[in-house]
């Protein structure tokens, strides 16, 4: 009995160990901007990192025969062109914030993974909302 | 929260607090399936009116852990130990709901279920030490030790409350801050859903009280049985 609450007590160690010393420790910068990636880019080539901004106005071009997606990331200060193979998620949108995960190769930055961050402000969609209006605003939000 | 008199049975005030947290329950669940929707996310924020009280009384019950575990320290009176493990339990359902909600949540706004920012990070390591909280309860067979081993993770545990609901301001992260936020005042919500939220977090927070106070008794149960 008590050498079983032993074995998972040991095990909750474990991976509280590994949450904290390598989880945490890489994670408390989540994601750097592409002005910190410019400042430092001998650091970055070809090692995985994820890099955060918005997906700059008019940038976005999607090949839907190939499942490329091309935009470009900017913090406001520095751009980067990012590529991205895949589908991009429903609430990806110029002028969202994003998260993409992947590396550098000869100056564009190669996706494996993207996320969309979205704002804390939930609204209701402005006067008298049917459900055939949702329905259509949900289809525009893909 | 225990009278000094064992009871037998759950006083008036656990039933009040159970039947009134499961009969508004529906009404909750009404509130937030008939909340408008949101302008990006659509009907996906509803999930929202499960997230936000979930993760809110599982912060609650570790905090009364917390409070709980103090005072089993400073009276070591077994009572406090037993309303400091129930309201753990009960926390970890809580916090296990929030996390399973926001994982849903997560695949089709932010495209994955899990990534390691620091809100999710920091709520996995909260969840695994009030895990470890039970383990290390398992393990220990003298009862006394037992219960202030407890305790000193019921207090340390605690720390990482805070940590985890204000990772979203200190670190950069994917997770939003946030939407009533309680250091600032502000809140960033459309009137309909604050209702239909705050509704739901009434029921929770109804059916928590309910819950600690069952299980609380239960265990007064379980520890009379062992000492006869």
């Amino acid at each position: 009995m008590r050498a079983k609450y032993l074995i998972g007590l040991g095990v909750i160690l474990g991976a509280l160990a590994y949450l904290i010393f390598g989880g945490l420790g890489q994670n408390l910068v989540y994601f750097l901007t592409p002005s910190e990636y410019l400042q430092d880019q001998g650091r970055y080539q070809n090692r995985p990192v994820r890099l955060g901004g918005l997906v700059k106005q008019g940038t976005v071009h999607y090949d839907k025969d190939q499942l490329e997606l091309r935009f470009i990331l900017t913090d406001g200060v520095a751009e980067v062109p990012v590529v991205h193979k895949g589908t991009p998620p429903g609430m990806f949108k110029e002028g969202q914030g994003v998260v993409v995960e992947g590396r550098f190769r000869e100056g564009v930055f190669h996706g494996t993974n993207l996320l969309v961050k979205h704002s804390e402000t939930y609204q209701a969609p402005k006067a008298g909302w049917t459900p055939e209006e949702v329905r259509k605003l949900i289809e525009e939000a893909k | 929260m225990l009278k000094v008199a064992q009871p037998d049975r759950p006083d008036a005030l656990t039933w009040v607090f159970l039947g009134l947290g499961l009969l508004l329950l529906p009404v909750g669940l009404y509130l937030a399936l008939s909340a408008p929707p949101d302008v990006n996310q659509g009907y996906l924020v509803r999930i929202m009116y499960l997230h936000v009280p979930g993760a809110w009384l599982g912060y609650l019950a570790f905090f009364v852990t917390f409070l709980y575990s103090l005072l089993y320290l400073f009276r070591q009176d077994p009572r406090y130990d037993r309303v400091a493990s129930s309201s753990a339990e009960i926390g970890l359902v809580f916090m296990g709901l929030a996390l399973v909600t926001g994982m849903l949540w997560a695949r089709p706004t932010w495209g994955v279920y899990w990534t390691w920012e620091p809100r999710l990070t920091t709520t996995a390591i909260l969840f695994a030490v009030y895990v470890g909280y039970f383990l290390l309860r398992g393990a220990i067979e003298d009862p006394e030790l037992r219960r202030k081993a407890a305790a000193a993770v019921g207090i340390l545990g605690f720390i990482n409350v805070p940590i985890s609901y204000m990772s979203v301001k200190w670190w950069r992260s994917l997770h939003q801050t946030q939407s009533i936020d309680l250091t600032t005042g502000k809140i960033h919500m459309d009137p309909a859903m604050l209702q239909a939220l705050l509704f739901n977090l009434l029921v929770f927070t109804l059916l928590y009280l309910g819950f600690v106070r069952f299980r609380s008794l239960l265990a007064a149960l379980e520890a009379r049985k062992e000492e006869a």
